[in-house]
């Protein structure tokens, strides 16, 4: 495994261990153990567009097991203004830094980096391509909720077409068996790409704008933002923006365990009654990013968590 | 050689015959081998004549010029099944195939606006991959988007 661009890259088999050592991380990400297994290496943050929680996570965890971090800083007064490629910008970090963290506003970039340089190059969000570690940490949460993530019930809702999230997420999720029903406006389905790798593995797929149908039925809600720098035009936003909002009564009929959650920030998807719920589970999903990316960035950088951090 | 296509074309002394071309693409490939700009290339062309493989086809014979492998198997997204002779002293003194191999590499830009690879001035080359060859569907290979063949067409290099 030299980097992770889509969550083709994986195996089932990888996934879980991933997930396995992550939840292995839990106390040194909590800050109650100490253990700088990642001492001396050096992590590149190339944040090309604006990110809160996966630019942070990834310096918390880097900084959590010992390592340093490069961070790009504001895109404005770098190079990438003078025109630099984003070759030339990947072959200096081949020589700064160790491994490299990517979010860019193209789609494409995070593979097209890789193809530029020998270090690892890790894909924290393309255009609206993929987002693979935050399907980690979503399968993560799931897996810690639910105890499996074989065979479940789950509802992906939104902006299916621009939102990255969740095509990484269908496409891992198909992968263990999961029932998928996507939840979107006509205008903002699921891309064709996805949907035709979901049919020819014959993942069952149920495309629909009603929320409320089946709650019952459902294990998982995942919620996500419908996203205004997405559109090229404001009034196409405007037609569909709050089309979907979940609020407290509408989980009366949903089962106990069932888990609503969120890749963040949102912004009234989601109303704030559910966040005392014990359905919500967003604030716990952002924090297990820390542990799912500490997990994998050990695993690129060729240490065994299993043999350095005890159970 | 001897089905009717072939016959309605005079025959030429040197050159490349491009056979058993899907009926109307042929504009296509012309425009694929970088041909359909060329002033000096004599080119004969018929279309959709009957065939007894493909029903309809088009067939195509280009003068003074012996187009390479690499050539032809850009070919191959359209024209599968082409047959190809290569023609001296209007005799055939070789026949090939054209080969759909797993990439297209260099042949067309992606078609998505917003893939990495439409800043002219990044160096990486321009790949497209055969995601599956049956049904044909072409994906660049860095941002991932479906590649129809026109697309490819409109996007050649």
């Amino acid at each position: 495994m030299s980097g992770l661009i889509t969550v083709d890259d994986l195996t089932n088999e990888e996934i879980i261990s991933i997930l396995d050592d992550a939840e292995r991380m839990l106390p040194i990400a909590r800050g109650e153990t100490h253990a700088p297994i990642l001492a001396g290496k050096v992590l590149a943050n190339l944040f090309f567009e604006p990110s809160t929680r996966t630019r942070m996570s990834f310096e918390t965890a880097m900084k959590r097991l010992g390592g340093s971090v490069l961070n790009l800083g504001d895109v404005a007064n770098s190079s990438v203004v003078k025109g630099e490629t984003l070759f030339d910008t990947m072959q200096m970090m081949d020589g700064y830094a160790d491994i490299a963290v990517i979010r860019h506003p193209r789609q494409g970039a995070a593979r097209y980096s890789a193809d530029a340089v020998s270090i690892p190059v890790i894909n924290a969000g393309d255009g609206a391509g993929h987002h693979p570690t935050q399907t980690l940490l979503d399968l993560f949460t799931i897996r810690t909720s639910h105890g499996t993530l074989e065979g479940l019930n789950v509802a992906l809702v939104g902006d299916l077409r621009y939102g990255r999230t969740v095509h990484s997420l269908s496409q891992a999720l198909a992968r263990f068996g999961c029932t998928l029903t996507f939840i979107s406006p006509a205008s903002l389905s699921m891309p064709e790409e996805i949907t035709s790798d979901l049919r020819s593995a014959g993942v069952s797929i149920t495309e629909t704008g009603d929320l409320h149908g089946s709650i019952e039925d459902l294990d998982v809600i995942y919620m996500t933002r419908i996203q205004k720098e997405r559109f090229p035009d404001e009034d196409e936003y405007h037609k569909v923006a709050g089309v979907f909002k979940l609020s407290r009564s509408d989980l009366d009929s949903a089962k106990k365990n069932m888990i609503v959650m969120h890749p963040l920030p949102r912004v009234d998807e989601i109303s704030s009654d559910v966040d005392s719920t014990p359905h919500a589970m967003y604030f716990e999903q952002a924090f297990y990013g820390v542990v799912a990316r500490m997990s994998l960035l050990c695993r690129l950088l060729g240490v065994q968590v299993s043999e350095v951090v005890s159970e | 050689m001897s089905e009717e296509g072939m016959r309605r074309v005079t025959a030429i002394q040197n050159g490349t015959a491009i056979d058993h071309v899907p009926s109307g693409s042929s504009l296509k490939i012309l425009g694929m081998l970088g041909l359909l700009d060329s002033r000096s290339t004599p080119i004969s062309l018929v279309m959709n004549v009957p065939s007894k493989k493909l029903e309809r086809k088009d067939v195509m014979k280009v003068e003074d010029r012996e187009l390479t492998q690499e050539e032809l198997d850009r070919l191959a997204i359209i024209a599968p099944n082409a047959s190809v002779s290569i023609i001296r002293d209007y005799r055939v003194v070789e026949k090939r195939t054209v080969e759909l191999g797993t990439e297209l590499r260099n042949i067309a830009r992606c078609s998505f606006s917003n893939c990495i690879t439409t800043n002219p001035r990044e160096p990486l080359p321009h790949r497209i991959l055969v995601h599956s060859k049956d049904p044909l569907e072409l994906r660049c290979a860095y941002c991932g988007r479906i590649q129809s063949v026109d697309d490819i067409v409109n996007n050649l290099i």
